[in-house]
Order: C-alpha cells, then structure tokens, then sequence
C-alpha cells in the first residue's frame, strides 16, 4: 500500500507549491509500468487531502502506455504488461515510456 | 490515514545502538536542510498552474543527500530486499560474525514494529540502529537519514539497509543506496521474480537463499533463472545458506569488492 505515501506526496507537493491556495482539481500521470495503482491512489486522496487545501478537489489521473526500445535489435514496441520482452527474444529493453509518475498541474479555485 | 491497512508515514520511531527506548537522531548526525529548491507561485492570474514535478521529488531529493552523505565517507549502503521471512536477518548475523569486522559493518534494520532484529544483529557483534515504521510498508529517504544520524556508519565501512520485509513498496523508494540486492528463498518458490518485476528490475544482485533445503522443496532453479533474465537481464544470482555457509563467500567478496 505504497499508494498511501505516494498520494501523501502529491498533496505535500502541492501545499509547498501553493501554500494556503484551495484547489479545485489535480491532475497527474501514472504509468502502468510505474509500479503504481491508480484506483489506490483514487482511493486513498479523500483520506489525504481532508483537512488540506486540496479537501474536496477532483483528482483526474491519466496513465500513459508502456513503450521500449530493444537495446539488441533497435526495434520499438508496446510490451504486454509489466515484463517487456521484445519479439526478437531480448529482455534487454529501454522503457522509453510508461514509467511516468508526476504532477502535470492543478486548477486553483 | 489509510482506512483498509492503515500504513501511513506516522509514528516513525529510530533506536540508535544500544538503545532499548525511543531514539533521539546522534548527535554526530548530519542535517539535510529544511529549504526547498523551487519557486513559490504568488500572484495566480491563471486557473490552470503547471506543476510538472515527479511525486516522489521530495524522497528522491532526500535520497540523493543521503548518497552524497555517504560518498563523500566512502561508505558503501546496500538496500537489502525481500518478502518477510526470506532471510535477510539471518544472513546479516552470519555475515556480521564472519566478515563484519573485515568489512566494517553495521546495519540499519527496518520492520514496522519491535526491536528484535536489531538485537539479533547486536548479539551478532555488529553496530545496528533499528527503525520502526509504525504502521508503513517500507523505508523511505528521510527514515533512513534518522538512521544515519543515530548510526553514524565509519568511514570506508558498509552498511546494510535491511528494509521492510514486502516485495512490492520498497522497490519505488530510492534511499540513496550504491546498490540493491535481494533475497528470493527456495521455499518461496521460483515464480517470485516473475510475479514481483518491479521490484526484481531493481536488484543489481539476486540472493537465492536457503540453499541447503533445495532437497526438499520443489524450486526449479532452472525457471528462477530464466524468468529473472526476463525481467533483468544483468541481474547476478548468487545462491547461498545462512545456515550451512554454502556460497557465502562469494557474497563477502562482492560486497567487498563493491565497497572499493
């Protein structure tokens, strides 16, 4: 349940960013190779922002695909869930994206 | 905090060595600063504010001092990894009584609750600082700087970091370790490394642990291998028993090597 900690630091983010200014919505990215669920993330944001300037805010998460590159073969691919194994056969992939796990922006009240 | 498992970053408690109570950081400690290196926003003439900042910024920051901390001591830090019950203490007392004084170990052991790991390690002859998460899965960078405070490695030493025994948390959170390395037990069974990438896409050394009782449980070391070469294909695995010493050798000479 790493997701609480990560949905802590959103909101710390966003507090030392803009201290004492209410946000009506946050925007992040989390990749589906990031490691991180986003449902638990949905889940665990009323619990963390109460009593925050983020109480009440709408959370909008989008979750950019996975794509690498084959270090062997050069070839460019979108790989089936988290274990990326390029068609050549080669395990030795660059994770071009998918990874992401970031605050794009926020809209203020 | 979290309603369904109630892990949360509260609570946090550090016993440096030798303390069975509540630990204040050392006094030899370092700071890291309160100060932050970004612009506050005044003034807002827009609804939408751009923030584009990684999540895990904060830690990663706190991370990157501890590893300059430790750089600049020539200590070498290892994030040791793995489920609960694969291992990790029982390696680290063996590897404290036969090579700690070669290597200059100490430890920071990390569990959500007791101090009886730490104590194994100290019965083990080792300098250790215990950190309770309280309720939360895993180490994170400003934990690990109270353990530093309270530790206060020498010098040219090694220090292990045992984490958080969870094959899922630790992996996202840098604490600013030179390397990574973790435990997968024979009698876990061989599909670990598949069923857990993030965290085995992480390992710069695998630790196949419990070797001795290979006769009688039914790991196909043969699939251990090839899944992990699927999910990290420079990973090493080394395998070894705590209990018989199988293979522990090659286990101190690559932290000794790595320590150079």
């Amino acid at each position: 349940m790493h997701e609480l900690a990560i949905t802590e630091g959103v909101v710390q983010a966003v507090t030392e960013r803009l201290p004492g200014t209410p946000i009506a919505c946050v925007h992040l990215e989390i990749g589906v190779m990031s490691g991180v669920v986003a449902d638990s993330v949905r889940f665990c944001f009323d619990l963390v922002t109460e009593g925050t300037t983020l109480e009440g805010a709408r959370l909008d998460i989008i979750q950019p695909a996975a794509r690498c590159r084959c270090r062997d073969c050069g070839a460019e691919f979108e790989p089936d869930g988290m274990i990326a194994l390029c068609d050549c056969g080669s395990a030795d992939v660059a994770v071009l994206a998918g990874q992401e796990l970031r605050i794009s922006s926020v809209e203020v009240v | 905090m979290c309603a369904t498992c109630g892990c949360g970053v509260a609570g946090v408690r550090v016993f440096g060595p030798g303390e069975l109570g509540p630990g204040e950081p050392g006094p030899a400690g370092h700071d890291h600063g309160t100060d932050h290196d970004h612009d506050h926003e005044h003034g807002l003439d827009g609804r939408t504010v751009q923030i584009q900042q990684n999540i895990l910024a904060r830690n990663d920051r706190l991370a990157e001092d501890n590893r300059a901390w430790l750089t600049a001591r020539g200590i070498l830090a290892v994030n040791l990894m793995s489920s609960p019950g694969a291992g990790k203490t029982t390696l680290l007392e063996r590897t404290a009584r036969e090579a700690g004084a070669a290597l200059g170990l100490s430890v920071i052991e990390g569990d959500q609750e007791t101090t009886l790991d730490a104590s194994r390690i100290e019965a083990a002859g080792c300098a250790v600082t215990q950190i309770n998460t309280g309720a939360g899965c895993h180490l994170d960078a400003s934990m690990v700087a109270r353990g530093l405070s309270a530790l206060n490695p020498r010098p040219g030493s090694v220090l292990v970091i045992e984490n958080v025994g969870n094959l899922v948390c630790p992996a996202l959170f840098d604490l600013g370790e030179a390397a990574r390395v973790v435990l997968s037990s024979v009698t876990e069974g061989a599909d670990k490394p598949i069923k857990y990438p993030q965290m085995f896409r992480s390992a710069d050394l695998v630790l196949l642990t419990k070797v001795d009782l290979l006769p009688y449980v039914d790991f196909d070391t043969g699939r251990h291998a090839r899944d992990l070469r699927l999910i990290s294909p420079g990973a090493r695995i080394m395998p070894v028993s705590a209990t018989t010493g199988d293979g522990l050798p090659a286990w101190y000479a690559w932290l000794s090597e790595r320590a150079r």
